[in-house]
């Protein structure tokens, strides 16, 4: 019963990662006292499928995170998924343009809920260096899909999204998703 | 061939080009009316030019000089005897009409397609002259120094 008092306590490997309510341990056996709600979020967060998705470098950062040197399946990242029918999250790495508008937003569309979505990069935040005297450039993902998280960079350091990736696990588990705070005002 | 064997080759055929060594490649630049017969004797005259590498246009109108053309840019190689040429052939801004090369070098079918988008350039007798990554409803040629699209572009 110790260990498993311990392993909920620590939860997942980062800091946050912490049981969501109080643990009893009894004689015999224990009792855990939580609200249904922080229990799913914090399952949810602690498993969150990325959906292979890159339009430019910010891409090749994407999969250098992927790899072992940063590696965000120690945070639950994974299984990129290459349907977006299997993925939690869409991470946009790169630059969205006119014609790749649509299609992002049938991919954001066909996505499971929960769903979240993180801006990675100059170019998905705000259109990056092609913002001027571009014809072909939507100006930010955001006027296509609503979007969680937005890493700053041109491309963003591995880090970055790893701690972006953090940060997206953390509101969800405080329950300041977009989604979260929509179905709590119904 | 060196650049100045191939010069001598071109002046026998081409004798009023106008030739710019500067870079590591020779520009030779000819009139629009020449281009065709130009092409098709590169093809398949002494220099073996049998590969289009590079096709592309750039448009001059905003600079100081107050010109006001488009200039077709071809870089050709021979896979044969590994020298390179670039053409360069200006073309009136207001009409740019130019005669296809796509029936001697076959890739040009597509970047003929691109330049036609972008600058508005009318290749003559190319075989399926549409847009290549445009919408069909785009109007205008974004690759011109003038465009303007007040919906999709923010002026610096």
């Amino acid at each position: 019963m110790e260990n498993i008092h311990k392993e909920l306590e620590t939860g997942s490997s980062n800091g946050n990662g912490k049981f969501p309510g109080q643990v009893h341990d009894l004689p015999g056996g224990g009792m855990i006292v939580s609200s249904l709600n922080d229990i799913v979020n914090w399952a949810r967060s602690n498993s969150l499928w990325p959906l292979t998705f890159a339009t430019s470098c910010c891409g090749i950062e994407m999969m250098s995170v992927a790899s072992s040197k940063y590696d965000f399946s120690r945070f639950g990242f994974e299984v990129a998924r290459a349907s977006p029918r299997q993925a939690d999250v869409i991470i946009i790495a790169g630059t969205i343009v006119n014609k790749m508008a649509p299609v992002l937003k049938r991919l954001y569309d066909q996505m499971p809920d929960p769903k979240y979505v993180i801006a990675m990069g100059a170019c998905a935040i705000s259109g990056g260096p092609f913002f001027y005297n571009t014809y072909s450039v939507v100006k930010g993902a955001d006027h296509v899909i609503p979007v969680d998280v937005y890493i700053p960079g041109c491309p963003p350091r591995p880090e970055a999204l790893l701690h972006a990736l953090i940060s997206l696990q953390q509101k969800i588990k405080s329950g300041l998703t977009r989604e979260q705070i929509r179905s709590d005002k119904q | 061939m060196t650049n100045e064997e191939i010069k001598q080759h071109i002046t026998t055929i081409q004798p009023d080009a106008v030739f710019d060594e500067t870079g590591e490649w020779l520009n030779v630049q000819i009139e629009v009316n020449t281009w065709k017969p130009f092409a098709q004797w590169l093809k398949s005259g002494e220099l073996k030019m049998d590969y289009l590498f590079c096709l592309t246009c750039i448009d001059w109108s905003a600079t100081a000089t107050g010109k006001t053309l488009l200039t077709m840019v071809y870089h050709i190689t021979s896979t044969v005897h590994r020298h390179q040429v670039v053409v360069k052939v200006k073309l009136d801004r207001n009409n740019p009409e130019i005669e296809t090369v796509s029936d001697i070098w076959r890739t040009a079918e597509f970047h003929e397609r691109e330049v036609f988008e972008l600058f508005g350039v009318k290749f003559l007798h190319h075989p399926d002259l549409r847009r290549l990554i445009l919408t069909d409803d785009f109007e205008g040629y974004p690759l011109r120094k003038d465009f303007e699209d007040p919906v999709n572009m923010i002026k610096l």
